[in-house]
């Protein structure tokens, strides 16, 4: 059976305004939604439409968090995927720890390609993908802008500073999505309901055989300093005269 | 002593700037030796460029046909081969060279990553942006991590001048390298305009230009300026400009001297990858947009009328 491991997060949602609390201990996220973080959304889209090519036969999600999280995993079975697996933990995992938990599920579950989003929209770490592709000895695609699977290679197209790029990687390989490689399909009703009877299993980190570490401490956090307000000018003269008397042009 | 390595960025044919900025921000780490690695293929004169990066204690070249592509998979056990047991730090940009490779080194090394440092408060601790930069965490590494891994975000760091003479010293690898990645091609967008990342001025264009032949204003306004141009996601999105022009989260984050953003509301998203511009000028029609709250010079009205104005005014010395 060829099949799809695709990494879930759950994030602070997008539309979400974030405050730091006011001592500085966090970033406030009582009572605010949670969503699957975007990136990952798309790489799970991608996994369904490879499925729905018949490149793959199974598409199975994981996700390390809390309890809570089967929220956000139930809403991906609604979006087509086939199992989830909930690695349950009760405080924060650092990234080459969720490479490790991740590459336990990749090795258990025997996978053609790990897809994950390219970087979560919380920690902005950009780092999980790259550190799994590396634990697990095997090619990684950052950036994913086209996924083509052909045999035992995939073609990727990469969103890369100076323009695309295009790379052939042997399989099993990790791919980390970006933003325009699809655009998610919604959620309807009548598949909320099937996804209720899905498999979602929850494991334990110690069942992955990994111990987690906590090598960087978050000391302190802060809002971020803010811009002074500028002047208006009332029109385009207005507007160069003030930027030739600053000097900028 | 910490011994900071430096992944150096470039293009086989020139050092990029966010090189420099690194070596900025390594000097800011206390007691800092910095060496700098330059791995590619026919790379001597960018060894050079780099030898002379003020602040540069030495220079490693690794240059193979195989470093040719830059393909992460191929570069990372070779940083890691030169990083183990050498240095207590290795630095690279955080662009998508760095971005790519520096977490796949920092996993071959077992250490810890900070991504997208801002600030350096010790050889332990330092800043970094989180939540698109709607928060700015304090991250300190563990004292007894004998290595930590980095990408430096370079619009926070001016480049050092070109003042050194550093010594250049020629290396090889013995680490197996992989080839399970293979590079087919790439497309680059050629254009006589200056480089987004490093260009002193940027004029933006965002969805409210409407079409792609719109945006063509953009360039002419650039033009006269001698300016970059940077698109905001609406606009790349919608078809107007491609995606290497994006600034912003998931585009580009720069620090130009000047940023002219016409038609641009001013989504978090966006402002978080101009933040640290040194003037930021806003043309937009809706009085209400949020980027009016970050702008030094705001200017309300239609930019259909008010672009070619401007490019007339500037034209005109």
């Amino acid at each position: 059976m060829k099949r799809l491991l695709v990494g879930i997060k759950r994030v602070v949602d997008y539309n979400v305004r974030i405050r730091v609390k006011p001592d500085g201990s966090g970033v406030a996220t009582d009572g605010v939604k949670m969503s699957i973080n975007p990136f990952d959304e798309i790489a799970l889209e991608e996994a369904l439409r490879l499925r729905e090519r018949g490149v793959v036969d199974e598409v199975v999600v994981a996700s390390i968090g809390s309890a809570d999280t089967q929220a956000q995993l139930r809403t991906a079975l609604a979006m087509g995927a086939d199992r989830a697996w909930l690695v349950a933990v009760d405080q924060a995992v650092e990234p080459l720890d969720a490479a490790r938990l991740m590459l336990a599920l990749a090795e258990r579950e025997q996978v053609l390609a790990v897809l994950l989003g390219k970087q979560a929209i919380d920690d902005d770490n950009n780092q999980t993908g790259q550190m799994l592709a590396a634990l697990w000895n095997r090619p990684q695609a950052t950036f994913a802008s086209k996924v083509e699977f052909d045999g035992a290679v995939a073609r990727v197209t990469r969103e890369v500073d100076a323009g695309l790029q295009t790379i052939e990687v042997d399989l099993p390989a990790v791919i980390t999505v970006d933003l325009r490689l699809n655009e998610p399909r919604y959620v309807k009703l009548p598949d909320i309901m099937k996804a209720k009877k899905k498999p979602l299993e929850t494991l334990s980190v110690a069942d992955l055989g990994v111990n987690l570490r906590h090598r960087v401490a978050n000391v302190s956090f802060a809002a971020p300093a803010v811009r002074q307000k500028g002047i208006l000018v009332k029109d385009a003269e207005h507007l160069v005269s003030e930027l030739r008397a600053r000097g900028l042009v | 002593m910490n011994n900071i390595l430096i992944v150096a960025e470039h293009d086989g044919r020139s050092l990029n700037a966010a090189t420099a900025k690194c070596v900025n921000c390594a000097s800011q780490i206390p007691d800092a030796r910095i060496q700098v690695l330059v791995l590619g293929h026919e790379v001597a004169g960018i060894a050079q460029q780099a030898a002379t990066l003020a602040g540069v204690h030495s220079v490693l070249v690794a240059d193979r046909s195989d470093n040719q592509h830059q393909l992460a998979a191929v570069l990372a056990p070779q940083v890691a081969h030169w990083a183990r047991g050498q240095v207590t730090h290795v630095l690279g940009p955080s662009t998508t060279f760095g971005k790519d490779l520096m977490p796949r080194v920092a996993a071959l090394l077992d250490a810890p990553q900070l991504s997208d440092i801002m600030a350096v408060e010790s050889a332990r601790r330092f800043l970094r942006p989180i939540y698109a930069g709607n928060a700015i965490v304090t991250v300190e590494v563990a004292a007894d991590e004998p290595l930590l891994v980095a990408t430096v975000r370079t619009a926070s760091f001016a480049a050092v001048a070109h003042s050194g003479s550093a010594d250049i010293t020629a290396v090889t690898c013995p680490a197996e390298l992989p080839s399970h990645t293979r590079f087919v091609s790439v497309s680059a967008v050629s254009s006589d305009r200056p480089d987004l990342q490093t260009a002193p001025r940027v004029v933006s264009g965002g969805r409210a230009l409407g079409s792609s032949d719109n945006f063509k204003l953009i360039d002419d306004l650039a033009a006269v300026l001698g300016a970059a141009v940077g698109a905001s996601r609406a606009a790349v999105d919608a078809g107007y400009a491609p995606n290497e022009l994006q600034v912003g989260q998931t585009g580009k984050i720069i620090a130009p001297e000047l940023y002219i953003a016409v038609g641009i509301s001013g989504a978090i998203q966006h402002m978080t990858g101009i933040k640290d511009a040194r003037t930021i000028v806003a043309i937009n029609k809706d009085a209400d947009a949020p980027i009016f709250e970050s702008a030094d010079l705001g200017l309300v009205g239609d930019l259909f009328v008010i672009l070619p104005q401007l490019r007339e005014l500037l034209a005109r010395r």
